[in-house]
């Protein structure tokens, strides 16, 4: 097996502006927050990004990376609205298809399986047909003849996803209570890269997990990137919670532009090993 | 035993589940979920429930007790992929919020203004479409007023009856929905156009309260009933198992 371990900047010199990077997570779970944090260090931008999306969507508005949304809905759970996504939108500085959740799902789902699109009812009647004109429907070939949905395949460049433990070729387990769509998001990109939470041995894969917990196996990932803490401040159960004292103030100093540079330059100027010792630091 | 409108608010959210059998029942807030768990625990029994993450769990446990609940009893895994299945499969019934609706039920969750600059965000599509196309759907509105109920929304994330009518028979034949429960009142589309009426008013509330505060004209067939009150031993449920911190009674007063 091959050791596929690479640093947080090797994963983002992969990136080229323009391209479409998908997220794997929801709301502000398992996010990989110190992936996102390195894109934000790096000179791209253009982004298309595809996402259930967080404070992973939030950031990257924040920091002008994103022309282009593909997502179902930006939240960070426990405060129900994204502020940085919500000000992008309200200013009209990105460009968002938003689809049902389900649809998204299609989308990748499709694109994993090679097929230009998955018929669904999901969509039909709502305005997610009218606000996404490249949208069409489909007529079933059999007697029922029934109009549907064809969502067209959400084909990524990059797909970024953070796991709970992984060996250094890249099978990887999910300790929590949803995976997500997390293996859609590596089936549907031709560049996959994962972090984890801690890079263990393959025979240790299994110590504390159940087999069916392995739902990432190395053929679906190009590089892996340890990385403590990764998905913080987005919960990564068991390993931990959302930390909800420093979502909150996230969300606090997004109202305000002199807060937002102080906590920039605080929490998300440096390496991933500054954001850990900012954090240690005792203020967060 | 006296009901508070919190708690006939509960009762006629847990009557949009009357007879659903055993499919999975999906309340959105605080109220909808005390009312999924009422009618578990009395007339719909067969109902599964998650703990909002991706757990089915057993019996009737307590909401608002943050970290002093206790601990569920698991009865099945729910992640977000077998919960769309089940959306998709039609065993699902929906009670979700609505920032604005209007007199077919088409409900706007996703923004306020024109979607390509809204003046205001809100929570996005989610999965409001596939919902409403698929499964039976009940909204909950904490405050009955003009600037929810609207004779137009601003985007149609859930689907309402004019909307799925165009579509044809064969396309809208899972569409649903069920009732509307606001602070005021219960509202239905059992009409031949399929426009809102107005169901029942609850207890002290006149009709002429819910016409005023509803940005359209609803269909209104004299005499309207009174909202039905809880029973004892559905109060007696309410205060001292599914909510006895009184946390329902907060939701609508926040609104």
């Amino acid at each position: 097996m091959r050791d596929k371990r690479i640093r947080h900047d090797e994963v983002v010199a992969e990136l080229r502006d323009g391209m479409t990077v998908g997220i794997g997570g929801w709301g502000s779970r398992r996010k990989p927050m110190s992936l996102v944090r390195a894109i934000l260090r790096s000179p791209v931008k253009d982004l298309t990004v595809v996402a259930y999306g967080g404070p992973d969507v939030g950031l990257l508005c924040a920091a002008g990376k994103v022309r282009r949304l593909i997502t179902g809905f930006v939240s960070l759970d426990s405060i129900a609205l994204e502020p940085h996504y919500r000000a992008a939108r309200e200013r009209g500085t990105v460009e968002v298809s938003e689809l049902d959740e389900g649809m998204l799902q299609w989308g990748l789902y499709a694109a994993t399986l090679r097929l230009p699109f998955l018929p669904t009812r999901a969509g039909l009647g709502s305005d997610v047909m009218t606000l996404n004109p490249h949208l069409r429907t489909v007529r079933s070939p059999y007697d029922d003849g029934e109009e549907l949905v064809a969502v067209p395949a959400i084909e990524l460049d990059v797909a970024l996803v953070h796991v709970n433990r992984c060996d250094p070729a890249g099978n990887a387990a999910l300790l929590g209570p949803d995976p997500y769509f997390d293996d859609l998001f590596l089936g549907a990109a031709a560049r996959r890269f994962i972090s984890t939470e801690r890079v263990v041995g393959t025979e240790e894969l299994l110590t504390d997990a159940p087999l069916a917990s392995l739902r990432i196996h190395r053929g679906m990932v190009d590089g892996v990137v340890e990385a403590p803490r990764g998905a913080h401040f987005t919960e990564c159960p068991p390993d931990y919670g959302r930390d909800e004292a420093f979502q909150r103030r996230y969300a606090k100093a997004a109202a305000d532009p002199a807060a937002w540079n102080a906590f920039y330059e605080q929490f998300l100027a440096g390496t991933d090993d500054d954001y850990r010792r900012a954090l240690e630091g005792g203020d967060a | 035993m006296a009901a508070a409108r919190h708690e006939i608010c509960a009762v006629a959210l847990a009557e949009a589940f009357r007879g659903d059998g055993e499919i999975l029942a999906s309340p959105i807030g605080v109220l909808p979920q005390i009312a999924a768990r009422l009618a578990r625990a009395t007339f719909a029994p067969d109902l599964l429930l998650t703990d909002g993450v991706a757990t089915l769990i057993g019996g009737v446990p307590p909401v608002g007790l943050g970290a002093d609940a206790p601990v569920p009893v698991v009865e099945g895994w729910l992640p977000y992929r077998a919960i769309f299945d089940t959306v998709w499969s039609g065993r699902r019934h929906v009670v979700m919020g609505a920032s604005q609706i209007d007199r077919y039920g088409n409900q706007n969750i996703a923004c306020i203004g024109d979607p390509a600059r809204p003046k205001v965000q809100l929570l996005g599509m989610r999965g409001a479409p596939g919902n409403t196309i698929n499964h039976p759907t009940s909204y909950w509105v904490p405050a009955h007023g003009k600037r929810v109920f609207v004779a137009k929304v601003d985007v149609v994330t859930g689907v309402g009856y004019d909307r799925a009518r165009a579509l044809g028979p064969r396309a809208s034949r899972f569409h649903d929905i069920r009732r509307v429960v606001t602070d005021l009142a219960v509202l239905d589309f059992q009409t031949p156009s399929r426009a809102m009426r107005l169901a029942s008013v609850h207890p002290g509330v006149t009709v002429a309260d819910v016409v005023e505060r509803t940005g359209f004209p609803l269909i209104v067939d004299e005499p309207v009933p009174t909202t039905r009150l809880p029973t004892d031993h559905e109060l007696r449920l309410l205060r001292e198992v599914i909510d006895p911190r009184g946390v329902g009674a907060r939701e609508i007063a926040a609104a």
